[in-house]
């Protein structure tokens, strides 16, 4: 038994890499299935092609932004209030 | 003064006592047997007042059964038999009697008619939660459990303060919206809002519910923030600084719990992230938005429940807590694995999970008033919650790197306690109808039409791209994150030290001038008086009358010159 084959099935390289591909799939698809829903606007910019999928995206990016820069203000090390 | 009827949550507070002297098999029926029979009670309580009691000139109403309180009443009672389930093997008396009691005060609160009975209730479910804080045992949850008590007894004191003020100034004690505009009625709201975990005081949550026992924080996740959410949708509804303050919590729950490497806190920010949700809907205050944030506080108690039974069981087998310990344990806790996931969906409001079909209403009401900023942060929290609780969580805890740690799944108990939730989660999200028919106004909504199904999809599927793109920035450390608690905890202490050192250097240097005068005085007196000074040595009669004559004399020529 080599060393990739006694992982759990789920941790091998192989599987992470179909992993991938298949998350992959499934966002161009989710993208794509915009094109046949009949999009309900609310502000206009809701309705256009793909808002909520680079909307999801680039919020999710800024707030992980966000958070490492206060971080960098305001992390301690957690014994921090330890006596 | 008369009882006709019995409060459902006296049923709890009372049978609480009963705990500490059955035997094991007695306590377990009454810890499983007591929640039910509540449930029952409440949930066949007609309409109406009743259990009322005249109290000098006022009518207390113990009772008042609508559908929002027993919406809540429903749940709580709900939350408690889970818990219970999930509870059985806890050792603590002491932690099983204060969540009985916590739970009691909670149904209590949900059916209270009037503000003094709401009040009572309140302050009942102070004291346990903090007594579920204490139990966990050990020098740092007594600190910790002295400051939630504390932060507690100043919100009851403002609640209590409003009432008073509320009532004086000629208001109703009937417990029914109340205008914020008043004196009385502003400090309703504050002391309700300290209790929803609302800025500026959030950090009491983070601070004391994780330090409570494996089952303490399940237990407290429920009810004292959703009894908040409740006081706001009956006495606050459609008040517009909700809505800001609601917007607040939900970004500070996402910021913070993404720096955060223990993963009960973790799930702590998200609890103040969730009520937010809840919070906005009720400043919103449409019907839409009131049944939104109703519906949504009975699906995350159960969500949130389920999340941190699973967080629990994993502290329970391990004993660890902190991400950085953790992962890998997806191999050998399947079911405790896989009841997180579920509950981690259904709080990111994962399509066919209860988060969906409750949080949308409260995003589409927003749509619905043309909220376009409101409705703009709605939906950017909706994508942060998938990445801070809905990824985060499962990923650092069960996935990641393996930490080697392989232990089995908790006990039977706790494993049927998650099972059940997260049925629950999955069963609410299908078939929605059952919650909607607990609301308190109609419902004509429906969730699932292809666009909102899409484009829910798109948004959190794109938050988990970005999850996974940015995971090098997530690298969890040994670290906190500073919040409000810092002036209490370090700034207040600091000032209360510097000011007893100067208080005590004061005191030294006063006490020192004050002995060098005293010497002196002794000094001069004895210059003058000792044995061998002029006026001292052996006085004899004669002298001292003479003596006494010349000052008799001085005192007689000052009379004469200032007549």
């Amino acid at each position: 038994m080599t060393e990739n084959e006694s992982k759990h099935w789920l941790l091998r390289p192989r599987t992470i890499r179909l992993l991938w591909i298949g998350f992959t799939v499934v966002l161009a698809l989710l993208v794509l299935a915009d094109m046949f829903i009949h999009p309900h606007t609310l502000f206009g910019v809701d309705g256009t092609f793909g808002f909520y999928a680079w909307y999801g995206l680039l919020t999710c990016a800024a707030m992980v932004l966000f958070a490492k820069a206060l971080g960098l203000l305001l992390k301690r090390p957690d014994t921090y209030y330890d006596d | 003064m008369t009882i006709s009827a019995f409060p459902p949550g006296a049923l709890l507070i009372l049978g609480a006592m009963l705990l500490p002297f059955g035997g094991p098999r007695t306590r377990t029926a009454l810890m499983l047997g007591l929640p039910l029979a509540t449930l029952w009670v409440v949930w066949n309580l007609p309409d109406g007042a009743s259990a009322t009691i005249a109290v000098f000139n006022y009518e207390l109403i113990l009772v008042r059964s609508d559908a929002l309180g027993r919406l809540f009443a429903i749940i709580f009672s709900l939350m408690a038999f889970a818990g219970f389930l999930f509870a059985l093997r806890q050792r603590s008396t002491l932690e099983l009697v204060a969540a009985m009691t916590y739970a009691g005060g909670a149904v209590g609160v949900a059916l209270a008619g009037d503000f003094v009975t709401l009040f009572v209730f309140w302050e009942i479910m102070a004291l346990a939660s903090s007594t579920i804080v204490f139990s966990a045992g050990g020098r740092q949850s007594t600190k910790v459990a002295m400051r939630y008590f504390q932060v507690h007894m100043a919100g009851g004191a403002l609640l209590l303060s409003g009432i008073l003020v509320h009532v004086t100034a000629g208001g109703s004690i009937t417990f029914d919206s109340v205008d914020t505009n008043t004196l009385g009625g502003a400090l309703i709201l504050a002391g309700v809002l300290l209790n929803a975990a609302a800025p500026p005081v959030s950090a009491w949550l983070p601070d004391a519910y994780p330090e409570a026992s494996y089952s303490g924080m399940v237990f407290l996740s429920a009810f004292t923030t959703k009894a908040a959410v409740y006081a706001l949708i009956r006495g606050f509804p459609g008040t517009e600084i909700l809505i800001w303050i609601g917007l607040f919590m939900i970004f500070y729950g996402i910021i913070y719990a993404l720096l955060e490497n223990d993963m009960r806190r973790i799930l702590a920010y998200s609890i103040v992230n969730q009520v937010g949700f809840m919070v906005v809907g009720v400043g919103i205050g449409t019907e839409m938005a009131l049944n939104g944030a109703a519906a949504h506080a009975f699906a995350h108690i159960i969500y949130k429940a389920l999340l941190l039974m699973s967080a629990g069981a994993v502290l329970y087998q391990t004993g660890k807590r902190k991400c950085t310990d953790l992962g890998g344990l997806f191999q050998s806790m399947p079911v405790t694995t896989v009841c997180g996931i579920i509950g981690a969906l259904s709080i990111s409001s994962f399509p066919w999970t209860s988060g969906f079909v409750s949080k949308s209403m409260i995003n589409d009401a927003a749509g619905h008033e043309h909220l376009a900023f409101t409705w703009f942060l709605l939906m950017a929290a909706s994508a942060g919650v998938f990445l801070h609780a809905g990824i985060k969580f499962p990923w650092f805890v069960f996935f990641q790197k393996d930490s080697g740690l392989r232990s089995p799944d908790p006990p039977w108990n706790m494993r049927f306690a998650m099972i059940f939730f997260a049925a629950l989660c999955i069963g609410l999200g299908i078939w929605p109808q059952p919650l909607y028919m607990l609301l308190p106004f109609p419902v004509a909504y429906e969730p699932y039409t292809a666009a909102h199904v899409v484009n829910m999809l798109q948004l959190l599927m794109f938050s988990g791209l970005a999850f996974f793109l940015m995971l090098p920035l997530m690298r969890r450390t040994l670290t906190i994150t500073l919040d409000v608690d810092w002036i209490y905890r370090r700034l207040a202490p600091i000032i209360v030290r510097r000011c007893a050192a100067i208080t005590l250097e004061l005191n030294a240097r006063a006490r020192h001038t004050m002995l060098q005068i005293h010497s002196e005085v002794a000094k001069l007196t004895r210059n003058w008086y000792g044995e061998n000074s002029k006026l001292g040595g052996v006085q004899t009669v004669g002298s001292t009358i003479a003596i006494a004559l010349f000052v008799f004399a001085i005192i007689l020529l000052w009379d004469l010159f200032t007549a």
